[in-house]
Parts: C-alpha cells; structure tokens; sequence
C-alpha cells in the first residue's frame, strides 16, 4: 500500500505547531509509528485515516487522495479499518452487534453475510463464546479483539491502530499483538502505532520515529533499532531500555 | 451468631437474604403501623372508612383525571424537555438563554408559586379558560425543566470516543444519530425520566389548588363535607402509591437493565 505525504502539517490552535511539514512516500505492508508522548503520533494516524483533516498538505493512501468535504471523506473512511486505544466499540452494542452493524449499514451485506463473517472472525480470534456479550462485560484484551475484528470485517484496503494495547495489563497485551500478527501473515497492511518495541521491531517491516512534531527516522525496523542515526532516537530507545527486566 | 447475621445484615454479596429481607419488611412495616395508630389513639381517633363507599364514582373520577392530566403532561413535558436540552446547547445566545433561565427560574422556584402566577396572570391575561388544558401546560412547563436538565446530562456524558468510532466506521451523521446517539441517550434517560413521571404524578395533586377536579381535590371536596380527614388522606396516599411505586419498580428495572453503561 502505497502511502505519500507532501507538505504535510498540522495545528490545532496558532501556537503550537502539531506536526512540522513533513513528507513521505514509500509502499508499505506494515508500519510501526514510534516516538514520545505528545510527538504526534496519533494526530498523524488520524489524519491517515480521514478522521482529522491537515492544516495544510497532500496526503493519498494507495493512491486515492485525502478529499476534504464530509461526504467524500465518509467514503474514504469506509475502506480502512481503525482500532483506538480504548472506548473504540459501541457500548450499548453486543460484540456481534458491534461487528454487524457496520457491516449492514456501511457496506451492504445482508443480515445473514454480516452474521457469517462475525461469527468467523470472533471464532478465529477466540471470541466464539462471548458474542453477545456488551463490551462492559469482556476483559480489556477481549474488547480490543473484538474492534480489531470490527475494523478488519469488510476487508480493509489499510488497518490502522493506535497503541491498541497501552490501556491493557501486561496479560493481555500478547493476545492482542497475536493476532494483529496473525493478520499480517494473512496479508493485511496495517500502520501501529505503539510502544511495544518487540512488537515494532520484529513485526513490522517498518519503523518511524516521529518526535515532537518531526518524522526523524524512518527505514526499516531490522535496521532502526540497531542502528539509530539521530541522537532522539538512541535517548528514546536508552530510556526505554532503563527498566528492562532483561538487563 | 451466624443466624443472626444472616437475619438482619446485608450479606457479602451486597444483597439481603431472603428470610432476613421478609422478617425485616415486615418489622419496618409494623413499626410505621405502630407509630401511626399509638398517634391516632392519642387524639382518640376510631378509624372507619364504611363511608367512602358513597363516593367511590367520584374517587374514580379523580382518580382517572390525575392519571389523564399526568399522561398529558408527561408527553407535553417530554417535547419541552428535548427542545429546552437541545435549545440549552444551542450556537444562538438567544436561544441559549432563553432555554437556560427557563429551566433556572423553573428550577429555582416552587410550583405551588408558578402555579398561581400562570393560572391567574398569565392564563387570565391570554384566556385560557379550560382547567384541564391550564393544568397540563402549567406542570409540563415545570417537569420540563426538570427532563431537559436529566437529557442535558446525558448528552453531556456521551463520550467523544463513541462518537469518533461511529465516523471511523464510516457512519454518516444520520446514521451516527440512529444507530449510536440515540439508543445511548435512551439507555441514559430512560430509567431517570421514569422515575420522573412519579413526580408528575405526585405534582399534579398541587393542580387542586386552581380547582383541576383530580385525585387530590375530589378528596378535599370530600372532606370538606364530612371532616373525616384520616380516613380520606389515607386513602388518597394509597391511591398515589398505587401509580407511583409500580413505576419505581420499572425505573429501577430499566435501570438494572441499561446498566453496562459503566
Ligand atoms: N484535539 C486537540 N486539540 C488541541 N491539541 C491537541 C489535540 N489533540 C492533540 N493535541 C496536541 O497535539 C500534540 C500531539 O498529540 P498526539 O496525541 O498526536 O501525540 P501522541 O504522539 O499520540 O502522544 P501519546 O503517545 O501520548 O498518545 C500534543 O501536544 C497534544 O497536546
Ligand atoms: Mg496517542
């Protein structure tokens, strides 16, 4: 999946310039955005995935350019697949409903194909059982299986993740990065972003390192994490080895 | 020791046992009995409700009425109580303000007091006439308030994250309205504005005051002809509970019913 950025940039108010003009352009399977706390990583997802416009820049994913009115952008958006930190699934909706709804709504299928495919996502992600139950009622882990099962059933063309698994115990965390790895082996092209540096550098083919507004690094993760050329990233990558249990 | 605590403490799991739930109703119940008939036998009164056997078509009546007059406000004061929520929120300052001292003076002031003032200055200035039509505008203004200020509320607490997950989706606004908005505000409101509609009810008894012949002032004319105060106030607590603590059952279904909210 092809993805270009030109000039792109974003501010939410005059002072504070979110994201410095920033290009891009390289075909992509999968993609670990890295970097700081309020580097901007979740603004830039959101505005790959239509839900947050630029200030200013081009930005096209497979080639099928960014719009800017409303409805256009609404089409957009149906063909991607996007997982939030949490909250993500409608509350007052079952798993299933969670799953089935869009499907109905946005996408056309029938009662019984939207069935199907929920059905055989939430039994391949080891939610067969839990199906009707509302999102209040399953685990932290659960919850992010099942919009992670939402955002991929009417096969998106890109999925994109924001730290689907930073609001998670510990416990939790594996089976959710099993089966966002599952999906890549499938084929599925995600961008993550994450703090899970294992899951970046052995997951995914690529890495960007994006701090304090400015994309720093980018190449791919075999070599970024061996050998990092800005000093940001060796003092982010140092900082996050200080507590490593493995040191 | 054992007994004893399963008898007359909330057991762990937060919930009463049964036998203790039974035994202590019934010993609350007894203690109200109790107080209230010590009471009556100090001022030396024998209570004897044979009478009201005359009057139960009037009783009926009111009785008909309160429930009429409290199904027409509730439907009256819902109308108000969405258009005030959303006209509160509203971009135009006039709007804004209008619905926001609308609900302040409502809120801050007694019923008793808006009553007279609409009944009397208002409605006598515009004419209207009909007792039955002042009544239900008169209370549904003031539940109104009350409903705007429950959806207000739960308008406020819809997360921006159901609403951000709603366009990832792909949903359009109308859709986002139907499928999400909607059913949550529901679920919010809808244990609350039950339990609102026993306040209607219970409010309406203060509409006697400008004569709407309902519940509450059948039995003041009842009274007022034989002076048998208890007998007839008795009954007329009765009837109201009667209508309002069924719907405390419901509310508190509803209630039990939406409550993955959290
Ligand atoms: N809606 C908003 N309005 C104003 N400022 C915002 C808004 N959203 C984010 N920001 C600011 O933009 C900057 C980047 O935020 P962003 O959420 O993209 O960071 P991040 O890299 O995802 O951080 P984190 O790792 O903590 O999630 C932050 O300084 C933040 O305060
Ligand atoms: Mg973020």
């Amino acid at each position: 999946m092809k993805i270009e950025f030109q000039g792109l940039t974003k501010q939410y108010d005059q002072e504070h310039v979110v994201l410095k003009p920033m290009d891009f352009s390289d075909d992509i399977h999968t993609l670990a955005i890295i970097g700081p706390s309020g580097g901007g990583k979740s603004t830039l997802l959101r505005i790959l995935g239509g839900l947050l416009l630029p200030t200013s820049g081009q930005v096209s994913v497979g080639g099928e350019e960014l719009p800017t009115d409303e409805r256009a952008l609404q089409k957009y958006r149906q063909g991607l697949g996007f997982v939030f930190q949490q909250g993500g699934l409608f509350r007052h909706l079952s798993a299933m409903e969670n799953i089935t709804l869009p499907l109905e709504q946005v996408h056309g299928y029938t009662k019984q194909e939207a069935a199907r495919r929920a059905e055989e996502l939430l039994e391949r992600f080891g939610l067969g059982a839990d199906g009707r139950k509302k999102p209040s009622e399953l685990s932290g882990g659960q919850q992010q299986r099942v919009a992670i099962a939402r955002a991929v059933a009417a096969r998106p063309r890109l999925l994109l993740l924001d730290e689907p698994t930073s609001a998670l115990d510990p416990e939790y965390t594996n089976e959710v990065l099993d089966v966002i790895h599952e999906l890549k082996n499938e084929g599925m092209d995600f961008v993550i972003v994450t703090h899970e540096m294992g899951f970046a550098r052995h997951a995914c083919e690529k890495v960007a390192f994006l701090c304090e507004g400015s994309l720093l690094e980018y190449g791919d993760s075999a070599s970024l994490f061996v050998h990092p050329k800005t000093r940001q990233l060796e003092r982010f990558l140092s900082r996050l080895l200080e507590w490593n249990v493995s040191e | 020791m054992k007994l004893r605590r399963k008898l007359f403490f909330v057991q762990e799991n937060g919930k009463a046992n049964r036998l203790g739930a039974c035994l202590n109703f019934v010993l609350v119940m007894g203690l109200f009995v109790a107080v209230f008939w010590l009471s009556l036998g100090a001022i030396n009164v024998h209570l004897e409700f044979g009478f009201l056997g005359r009057f139960w078509l009037r009783i009926w009546d009111g009785f008909w009425m309160t429930i009429e007059i409290s199904a027409a406000s509730l439907i009256l004061s819902l109308l108000i109580g969405i258009l005030s929520a959303a006209g509160c929120g509203s971009p135009l300052l006039f709007v804004r303000y209008f619905f926001r001292i609308y609900v302040k003076f409502i809120r801050g002031t007694p019923l008793i007091m808006q009553i007279y003032l609409f009944f009397y200055i208002v409605g006598t200035a515009w004419g209207v006439e009909n007792r039955f039509a002042a009544g239900v505008i008169i209370l549904s203004t003031f539940e109104g308030a009350y409903i705007s200020e429950i959806i207000r509320g739960s308008l406020l607490s819809l997360e921006e994250s159901q609403l951000e997950a709603a366009r990832a989706v792909g949903f359009t606004r109308r859709q986002t309205l139907r499928y999400v908005i909607l059913p949550q505000l529901v679920a919010r409101t809808l244990p609350a504005l039950t339990g609102q509609f026993a306040s209607i009810i219970k409010d309406s008894s203060l509409l006697s005051m400008i004569a709407v012949i309902e519940l509450t002032q059948t039995i003041r004319e009842i009274t007022a002809v034989n002076f048998r105060m208890f007998e007839c106030y008795l009954l007329l607590g009765m009837l109201y509970l009667c209508l309002t603590l069924p719907i405390s059952f419901v509310s508190k279904w509803l209630e039990r019913r939406f409550q993955y909210e959290n």
